[in-house]
């Protein structure tokens, strides 16, 4: 009887200790991701499928979340195991470095334009802090049913903002348009336009500059405002950070040029669809290139993850050129992987405007200067992009001055860095 | 029939009576050993023991670790991780050349939205009270749709702020209801956001507008409570209604404004919801509030200055508390007289 008690005991005992080491073999499988697009479950399920044995618990979360909750999450020592991140550079001190996991050469190859950014502040470092597959890229679109209206040409490839403003003023005053031109009220879009005339906005040692560059296109874009060129619905209506787009506007036919970004693209499509003609026109050029900004989401691992291995492992199949290629195609974006801008990528379904557009803004790819990127991976971007909004409404509102916002925008990032580091 | 309803009727009393006297039979014993243990004078601080631990976890805690962020630096989140750096954070608030010129201090923002809130709240208070006591004698007379009118008034604030605002962003943008209807009258479009001072007033007509019925429904009830025979009095004696008002009316409902006031500076200080949707604080700064700098401090920039959003918040704290104290204490002279 001793003895039956004894081996249940011992049966019990060893079906726990296996209950436990299952659960933990389980677990060390086992990643949670999360991302904004439903879409990426298909490649999560591919994955598990190559991948038996592996668990990805995926979750698809609002931008804002990733904006607001990710960051504070990190700072816990909380959040997934990979997700997408917006702020490439604002984060890169809890990134996961994956180069003992990958093949580090064909990431310096594919992703080699966005991997300084995403190591914050050693960009010159060798991590490799992540992948994206696809890009948004700042743009313009322009109604060009209006201009046919008008009887004007549209300008050339390498029209500069001048000439769209000029050329967009004289199609609105013909065909009695409300508005020639509207950027989104975000400093985002206005680093397109700053970097476009020379701004550096971000120097080798991290330290924010405020040069001729960015005080050109603050006049510029004030003088705009002062014409009825741009108006004063979007910079001059509000204050702070606040972002505002009236995009709405370019789908109703209001405006002739709008400078907003490939993120609108499906929309157009779908809401516009041949109501009027329209089209994605090369970066308009300032002084010193014709550029547009990049941004987006970039997929990363964190360092708190217990599963480092794996959670590389599915970096690296995101990263693998068709999965990259099916995803692209199939969410009507644009590429970021060197062989894909280069081959180019089909995109089945699309509509030609469509095609058309997103072809157009891949060929801005290659024109984009390290300025752009080095600021989009700057880890105080968002002091900087804040400050900037800020300050420009108030010159457009007779606050300040040119050369005192200039200055005042310095401040607040300097003052910003500042505090961070204190 | 009856008689058999009265029975039941007083069986489902004796029964609940029970059940509700049930809670007091169980906790009886511990009741006594407390009152043996801590004896009589420190027992009701037993049963105020639930509603103090409240108190110390969602008030008394926060200002304690806004106090600890106002005193510390950096960008991190977690207080171990922050560094002390004394008054720093309040010394940057405060360093100014000029206080009457932003441009001169550090926080040039912070002090425009000082500048902006030192106008903001005595006009839209005054503007709030005016309006409130005006709604509130005419809804006391015996007008037709008394209660219909008393409903309008109050519906707006029971409404989302962030809902008014967003209402109030559709009719006065550009293309929205108002410049609509001037269209359609021949009027030119008027720019009402775009022009700094015509977005100030409008943001405390919308203020004014979300919050006015909230003070009017304490103003009638005031104005119900003064009896109705001194104004049969001075109606015997021939008063003029202007005589009524200022000798009858407003210094029998002066208890009732005084609260009114306090309660209206407190909650104008604090305005956000409803500015930050409308105007986000622009054009410029033309309508930036303390707390909408706070906001923007703390939680819209990056990287977020907790330690100077703390400060300010804290700034801000002493000034409503210095109402708060003045309202408790004014409401309760009104009780004792």
């Amino acid at each position: 009887m001793r003895n039956a008690a004894g081996a249940t005991i011992r049966l019990a005992l060893a079906v726990f200790a296996v209950s436990i080491s299952f659960a933990a073999a389980v677990a060390a499988q086992e990643i949670s991701v999360q991302g904004i697009d439903a879409d990426m479950k298909i490649l999560v399920d591919k994955f598990t499928k190559e991948n038996p044995g592996a668990k990805v618990n995926f979750r698809v979360v609002s931008y804002q979340s990733i904006l607001e909750s990710l960051p504070v999450q990190l700072a816990s020592g909380q959040g997934p195991d990979v997700s997408m991140v917006a702020d490439w550079g604002g984060l890169a001190r809890y990134y996961l470095n994956l180069r003992p996991y990958v093949d580090a050469k064909y990431f310096e190859r594919e992703f080699a334009a966005i991997l300084p950014p995403m190591r914050g502040e050693e960009p010159r470092g060798n991590a490799i802090n992540g992948m994206s597959g696809s890009m948004t890229l700042n743009g313009a679109f322009v109604n060009v049913t209006l201009f046919k209206q008008a009887g004007i040409a549209l300008p050339g490839a390498n029209a500069t903002w001048d000439d769209w403003a000029a050329a967009t003023r004289k199609v609105a005053k013909a065909t009695k348009t409300d508005m020639a031109m509207e950027m989104d009220r975000s400093g985002h879009r206005f680093a397109s336009l700053a970097i476009s005339y020379g701004a550096k906005l971000v120097d080798e040692n991290g330290n924010f500059v405020a040069d001729e560059g960015l005080k050109t296109a603050i006049r510029k874009f004030v003088q705009w405002h002062r014409e009825d060129v741009m108006p004063m619905d979007l910079w001059g209506a509000v204050g702070g950070a606040t972002h505002r787009d009236n995009f709405q506007d370019f789908l109703n036919g209001k405006v002739v040029f709008y400078f907003g970004g490939s993120w609108t693209l499906n929309k157009m499509d779908s809401e516009v669809g041949d109501l009027f003609e329209w089209m994605v026109p090369d970066a308009p050029c300032g002084t010193s290139s014709c550029t547009v900004m990049p941004g987006g989401g970039a997929m990363v691992a964190f360092k708190h993850t217990r599963q480092p291995r794996l959670a590389a492992r599915f970096l690296a199949f995101l990263a693998r050129e068709d999965n990259m290629r099916a995803a692209i195609g199939n969410r009507v974006s644009i590429p970021v992987a060197t062989t894909l801008v280069e081959t180019g990528v089909e995109y089945p379904g699309a509509s030609a405007p469509l095609r058309e557009a997103l072809a157009s803004f891949t060929r801005q790819v290659p024109k984009i200067p390290p300025a752009a990127y080095a600021f989009q991976g700057w880890r105080y971007q968002r002091a900087a992009l804040n400050s900037m909004t800020t300050r420009i409404s108030q010159v457009l509102t007779n606050e300040l001055t040119v050369d005192a916002a200039v200055a005042y925008i310095k401040k607040d990032v300097d003052l910003a860095i500042q505090a961070a580091r204190k | 029939m009856t008689a058999i309803n009265l029975q039941w009727s007083d069986r489902s009393i004796l029964l609940l009576r029970q059940a509700a006297a049930l809670p007091a039979r169980l906790v009886e014993p511990l009741m006594v050993v407390l009152q043996k243990v801590l004896g009589v004078a420190r027992l009701p601080w037993v049963f105020l023991l639930p509603n103090l631990v409240v108190i110390a976890l969602f008030s008394v805690l926060p200002v304690l670790i806004n106090i600890l962020y106002s005193v510390t630096g950096s960008d991190n989140l977690y207080p171990s991780e922050r560094h002390f750096v004394g008054l720093a954070n309040y010394a940057t608030l405060l360093e100014c050349q000029n206080y009457l010129d932003p441009s001169t201090c550090s926080r040039d923002l912070f002090w425009r939205a000082v500048g902006n809130s030192l106008v903001f709240v005595p006009v839209q208070v005054a503007v709030m009270i005016g309006v409130a006591l005006l709604t509130a004698l005419i809804l006391n007379r015996r007008i037709r749709a008394r209660a219909f009118f008393r409903g309008i008034f109050f519906f707006p604030v029971m409404l989302s702020p962030v809902v008014v605002a967003m209402t109030w962003v559709w009719l006065l943008q550009r293309d929205g209801a108002l410049n609509g209807m001037l269209g359609s009258l021949g009027f030119a479009r008027v720019s009402w956001l775009t022009d700094p001072a015509r977005a100030f007033k409008w943001s405390i007509f919308v203020t004014v507008w979300a919050h006015m019925g909230f003070y009017m429904v304490i103003l009638l009830a005031g104005l119900q409570s003064i009896p109705a025979d001194i104004y049969e009095a001075a109606k015997m004696d021939r008063a003029s209604p202007w005589r009524v008002f200022t000798r009858i009316t407003l210094p029998l409902l002066k208890p009732v404004l005084l609260v009114v006031f306090i309660l209206a500076v407190i909650r104008s200080v604090q305005t956000f919801d409803e500015i930050y949707v409308l105007t986000g604080g622009g054009p410029g700064s033309a309508t930036k509030m303390i707390v909408h700098y706070i906001y923007e401090t703390g939680f819209a920039v990056m990287p977020r200055n907790y330690g100077l959003a703390a400060a300010a918040s804290l700034m801000l704290g002493a000034v409503l508390f210095v109402f708060t104290a003045l309202q408790m204490k004014l409401s309760r002279g009104g009780r004792d007289a």
